[in-house]
């Protein structure tokens, strides 16, 4: 790897993509200092007033600790089903396995304007024989958010089985274990490590989900990213900055945790 | 007596996934295809209207523009990048990383308002440009075409970063040596050996994000500020403002098609390049 390095055009391209990419990231540092109410760039003092209406604005305080709400539901039962599906075809190896496992990943490779009609005529029809699981619910847009996450959460399950050698399943087999034995002392624990990382995939990707969530959403389940399009759509809301801000900043920390901790195993 | 727990302890762990996404995902799904047969009326009537009104065409020609042109230049961009996050030195990779991974996991709502607040009237680039006494008028950078190709680029460059990244890491280092050893200059190698060598990965990523593209409903309802409707607007359009629930599903019956065309294209051309790899 050592002896053929970029040279200093191929630096020079990878640097004007790196000002693209980080440009619209920076902007909006600018912008939720304002003072004004509209979408502005500060003239002279700067203002923490967007950052205190996250805070005291019970709109966005609430929006916030859905979010929260529906991801931890969401990931959780996600990582649950994608784990039981990923254990069945790993350890059974069934007929029509390429089958079964492109059924699962649809969600993932079906348009979102198309799920998201789809998850829509689901939960209106739930709605009119009044389940609680429905349209503009809490629960309904976690069942929403299981369906388009899962796929994820089955595709990192099923690299990190692809991992583990079956020799040590084999000798649990011949030992006598039973199936249930195979899966939890097993092979779990060969995996922990992916069901982790599915898990918190499937959490960021319901926390960002805007795509389905703006459609089975109306007045009553508005989850952050369903609040902040509502902000970007009419008068631009600064607030959207100051809660940008925040995000950006919080991957940036966890980002910075992973790769130093990557590097100190 | 085997065979048979055997069975039962697949389908114990097989169903209850396979139940979900059939029960909340492939019937409904089938409902939605049934609408684009019945409303309002029985017959294949939207299928005609998808394939010949002027209005749907166009944005259908709109898209593929788009998609073609953000295709082209999320894959140029995140080659760059890719190839100094492989073969750059140890503090080049780590900067190539954070500004590959960083804008990665930050929501495409975020990014969004981000080039808003570049772009628009008020905006940075145009506040700037106007107080530097550059422009009189604020240049239309949003609401329009440029701003939702340069809004998808931005969301696009890191999913194809990935697939040119793992072809980068499969090139053998040796094979570049022996090309400078044989009196190839730098240029020559990186043209003729190195970018050959990783074009599995160009037309992967290529093939990812031109599907992903086709499907985008928020960049373009962002900052196309419902001028530039691509094909997902479109049936949100259809569905929701100006019932028409027919049209909507015809046009995301045949979204689907095509997205399930190229990936099933893609599928035989990972298979395909493993075998050659």
């Amino acid at each position: 790897m050592s002896a053929y390095r970029p040279g200093p055009l191929a630096l020079f391209f990878a640097f004007v993509v790196i000002i693209f990419l980080l440009m619209p990231l920076l902007a909006v540092v600018p912008v939720s200092f304002t003072p004004s109410r509209m979408l502005s760039m500060p003239a002279g003092e700067l203002s923490i007033r967007h950052y205190r209406a996250l805070f005291e604005d019970p709109r966005w305080l609430d929006s916030i600790l859905l979010s929260l709400r529906v991801g931890l539901v969401s990931s959780v039962l996600a990582t649950l089903f994608a784990l039981t599906f990923s254990l069945g075809i790993w350890m059974f190896r069934p007929r029509f396995t390429a089958v079964l496992v492109g059924f699962v990943l649809l969600p993932m490779i079906v348009p979102p304007v198309v799920s998201a009609i789809t998850l829509y005529f689901l939960l209106t029809s739930m709605s009119n024989i009044g389940s609680m699981i429905g349209y503009d619910t809490w629960l309904g847009v976690v069942l929403a958010h299981v369906v388009v996450t899962v796929p994820f959460a089955v595709v990192l399950i099923l690299v990190s089985l692809g991992q583990v050698d079956r020799r040590i399943d084999l000798a649990a087999r011949g030992l006598g274990a039973s199936t249930w034995e195979r899966a939890t002392k097993v092979i779990i624990p060969n995996i922990k490590f992916g069901i982790a990382a599915a898990w918190l995939l499937s959490f960021v990707l319901s926390w960002e989900e805007i795509g389905v969530t703006l459609f089975i959403t109306s007045v009553n389940a508005i989850t952050l990213p369903r609040l902040m399009w509502m902000g970007l759509r009419d008068n631009i809301d600064p607030a959207i900055a100051a809660i940008s801000v925040i995000l950006i900043l919080i991957t940036v920390t966890a980002m910075t945790i992973r790769i130093f901790f990557a590097r100190s195993r | 007596m085997l065979a048979r727990s055997h069975n039962l302890g697949a389908a114990l762990l097989l169903a209850p996934l396979l139940l979900l996404l059939a029960v909340a995902y492939g019937i409904p799904f089938l409902g939605v295809m049934r609408w684009s047969f019945t409303l309002p009326e029985p017959g294949l009537a939207q299928y005609l209207t998808v394939f010949t009104d002027p209005l749907v065409q166009s944005v259908f020609v709109r898209t593929a523009r788009i998609c073609a042109l953000v295709t082209v230049t999320a894959v140029a961009a995140a080659y760059a990048i890719a190839y100094v996050w492989v073969r750059g030195t140890p503090g080049q990779r780590l900067i190539a990383e954070y500004c590959i991974l960083v804008p990665f996991w930050i929501s495409v709502l975020t990014r969004a308002f981000g080039w808003v607040a570049l772009l628009s009237n008020r905006g940075l680039i145009n506040s700037w440009l106007q107080s530097l006494g550059i422009l009189g008028e604020p240049l239309a950078l949003v609401r329009n075409e440029f701003g939702v190709v340069v809004g998808m680029t931005h969301f696009l460059i890191p999913f194809a970063v990935f697939p040119i990244a793992s072809a980068m890491r499969a090139v053998d280092e040796r094979v570049l040596l022996a090309a400078r050893g044989l009196g190839a200059s730098r240029t020559r190698t990186f043209w003729s050996v190195f970018v050959p060598l990783t074009m599995s990965g160009i037309i992967g990523a290529a093939l990812i994000v031109f599907v992903f593209a086709l499907g985008f409903f928020v960049t373009p309802a962002i900052l196309g500020g419902g001028r530039s409707v691509m094909v997902a607007e479109l049936v949100y359009l259809r569905i929701f403002q100006s019932p028409d629930w027919g049209l909507g599903a015809a046009i995301s019956v045949t979204l689907v098609l095509i997205v399930g065309l190229l990936t099933a294209a893609l599928f035989r051309f990972l298979r395909f390049s493993q075998m050659a790899g």
